[in-house]
C-alpha cells in the first residue's frame, strides 16, 4: 500500500504526472464544450426544442444527473487551473529573463495561455451568476417560465454580448494550442501524428468559437427571436 | 575582403554571486569569412590590448560537435540559423552596422559561472540519473548480434544526435530541459540492449530533471528550432507515454 501511495505521490509531484493531470482535466472540459455547444445550438431550432432540452437535463437521474456532471466539471476545473498555476509559477522562477529576447515560433495563442486561460476562469463565474445562479431578478423570472426566452432576453444587452464575444476568442486561442497540448502531453504526437493533431486542435478551436458566437450575434445583431420576447 | 563594423551589447558578469550587467563594444573590422567565436577572439584581443578583461567564452571543437559554445545571439540560443552550434555560425550571415545582442544561456539550472560560461552540470546529473544503459565494459559486441529494426535503428540515432549543448533549454520560456532529457532516453529507450532498465531510466532522470529546477514543458517547441542537432519535440511525446506507463507500472509492482 505504502508502494502504492509513494508512486502516485512522485507522480502528481512530478512536471510530466502534472501536466498528464492538466491534459486529462482539460480533455474533459475539451468534451464538455462540444455537448454544451450541440444543446445550446438547439436555441435556433425554437422555444420549445430549447425549453425541453433544458428540462431534459435537468430531470436526469431525477434530478441528480444534472448535480453529478456540476461536481465533476468543477473538479476538472479546479483541478485544472490549481495545476497550471501551480506549473505557471515554478516556469516564470526557471528562467531569468533575457536583455534581448526574441521568440522562434513559439505561437501568441501558446505564450497567452495563462492570460487566456484566466479570462476563461472570470467569464465562467459571470456566465453561472448569469444563466444558472440568475442574479438578475429579470432574468430569474423568465428562466423559470422558459430558458428560451431568458437567452434571447439576455443576450439584448451589447456589453453582455462584447464580453461574451471578447471571452470566446479567448477561448478559442486557449483551445487551438491547448488540444494539439493534450495529444502531446499524453505521448500521442508523432511524425506520423503530428499533422492531423494540427489541424484537428485549429478545426475543433474555430468550430467552438464560430458555435459559440453564433448565438448572442444572431439575437442582438439579426433580431434572433425578438418579436416573442417583447 | 568585405570588413564589417558592428556594435556589440555583451554580457559581463563577474562571477555566479554578482550582478551581471550588458555593456557596448564596438566590433571594427571584422572579416566576413571570420566565425563568430573568431569575431570575438579579434574582439577580445583589442579589449586585451588596451589593459581590460577579455570576454569569457565557452568553446572547445569549433566544428559544432562538442557542445560546449553555448550564446545566445539576438535573443536566440546558437543564432536564428537552423541546425547550427555558434561556432558554426559565420559573420557573413551579418550586415555592416549590426548590433548583436550576445548572451548567456538562461536558466536558473545553469548559473552564470563568468560572462557568457555557464555551468550545466546539471545535465551529467541527469545522465547520472539513469541516461546509460549497465553493461560489462570490454571488447565491442559482434554487430550484429543483436537485431534492431531499421525505424527503431534510425529514431534511436537520431536522439543520439544530441550533444547535450543546453540551447533547448535556453531558448525555453520556461527554461525546460524536455528536449535534452527526452532526446537521451529516447536514444536508450527505441534499442533493444535499454528496454531493462527502461521504466528505472525515465522515472530517474525526470526525478532529477525536476530536481534540477528547470521549469516545466509548455508544447511551444523552441527547444526544437534551436537545436543544432534538429533533434524532434516528437522525443518529448515519447517521454511523455513511457513516463506515464513507467508510473502506472512502478504504482502496481
Amino acid at each position: 500500500m505504502s508502494a502504492t501511495s509513494c508512486s502516485l505521490c512522485a507522480f502528481v509531484k512530478s512536471s510530466i504526472g502534472r501536466k498528464i493531470i492538466v491534459a486529462l482535466t482539460g480533455l474533459a472540459l475539451v468534451l464538455f464544450l462540444a455537448s454544451h455547444l450541440a444543446g445550446n445550438l438547439l436555441v435556433f431550432a425554437g422555444q420549445e426544442a430549447f425549453d425541453e432540452y433544458a428540462a431534459f437535463l435537468h430531470n436526469l437521474l431525477h434530478g441528480a444527473g444534472v448535480w453529478i456532471a456540476r461536481l465533476g466539471l468543477l473538479t476538472c476545473f479546479i483541478v485544472h487551473i490549481w495545476f497550471t498555476i501551480l506549473l505557471t509559477k515554478e516556469n516564470k522562477t526557471a528562467r531569468p529573463k533575457y536583455a534581448h529576447e526574441a521568440t522562434v515560433q513559439a505561437p501568441r495563442s501558446s505564450r497567452l495561455m495563462i492570460w487566456s486561460g484566466l479570462t476563461i476562469l472570470a467569464f465562467i463565474i459571470f456566465h453561472i451568476l448569469h444563466f444558472t445562479v440568475r442574479t438578475d431578478a429579470e432574468l430569474a423570472k423568465l428562466g423559470a417560465e422558459s430558458p428560451w426566452k431568458m437567452v434571447i432576453l439576455a443576450f439584448q444587452n451589447p456589453l453582455v454580448v462584447i464580453f461574451y464575444l471578447i471571452s470566446m476568442t479567448l477561448l478559442c486561442s486557449h483551445l487551438g494550442h491547448g488540444v494539439a497540448s493534450i495529444f502531446q502531453t499524453l505521448g500521442l504526437r508523432s511524425k506520423k501524428t503530428a499533422g492531423p493533431i494540427k489541424l484537428i486542435s485549429k478545426a475543433y478551436a474555430l468550430i467552438i468559437y464560430l458555435g459559440f458566437i453564433s448565438i448572442p450575434l444572431a439575437i442582438l445583431l439579426f433580431g434572433f427571436g425578438c418579436e416573442t420576447c417583447k | 575582403m568585405p570588413l564589417l563594423n558592428l556594435t556589440l551589447k555583451v554580457w559581463r558578469q563577474e562571477n555566479a554571486n554578482t550582478e551581471g550587467r550588458i555593456e557596448t563594444y564596438e566590433a571594427k573590422e571584422i572579416p566576413t569569412s571570420a566565425s563568430f567565436l573568431e569575431m570575438i577572439d579579434i574582439v577580445n584581443e583589442r579589449i586585451i590590448k588596451e589593459g581590460g578583461e577579455p570576454i569569457h567564452f565557452d568553446h572547445d571543437c569549433r566544428e559544432g560537435i562538442c557542445g560546449m559554445c553555448s550564446m545566445t545571439i539576438n535573443g536566440v540560443p546558437h543564432s536564428k540559423e537552423r541546425g547550427i552550434t555558434t561556432c558554426q555560425l559565420h559573420m557573413r550571415k551579418f550586415s555592416d552596422g549590426d548590433t548583436i545582442w550576445i548572451e548567456p544561456f538562461r536558466a536558473n539550472a545553469f548559473p552564470v559561472v563568468k560572462d557568457l560560461v555557464t555551468d550545466r552540470s546539471s545535465f551529467d546529473r541527469i545522465i547520472g540519473a539513469g541516461g546509460y544503459i549497465s553493461v560489462r565494459t570490454g571488447s565491442a559486441p559482434d554487430a550484429h548480434a543483436i537485431q534492431i529494426p531499421k525505424p527503431d535503428a534510425d529514431a534511436a540515432f537520431d536522439a543520439a544526435a544530441c550533444i547535450g549543448c543546453g540551447a533547448c533549454v535556453a531558448a525555453c520560456k520556461n527554461a525546460s530541459a524536455m528536449l535534452f532529457v527526452s532526446a537521451k532516453a529516447s536514444h536508450l529507450n527505441h534499442l533493444p540492449q535499454g528496454q531493462a532498465e527502461k521504466d528505472q531510466r525515465v522515472l530517474g532522470m525526470v526525478k532529477q530533471m525536476d530536481q534540477e529546477g528547470f521549469g516545466n514543458c509548455t508544447n511551444q517547441f523552441e527547444c526544437e528550432a534551436v537545436c543544432p542537432k534538429e533533434i524532434s519535440a516528437d522525443h518529448i511525446a515519447k517521454l511523455n507515454r513511457d513516463y506515464l506507463t513507467a508510473s502506472a507500472r512502478s504504482s502496481v509492482s
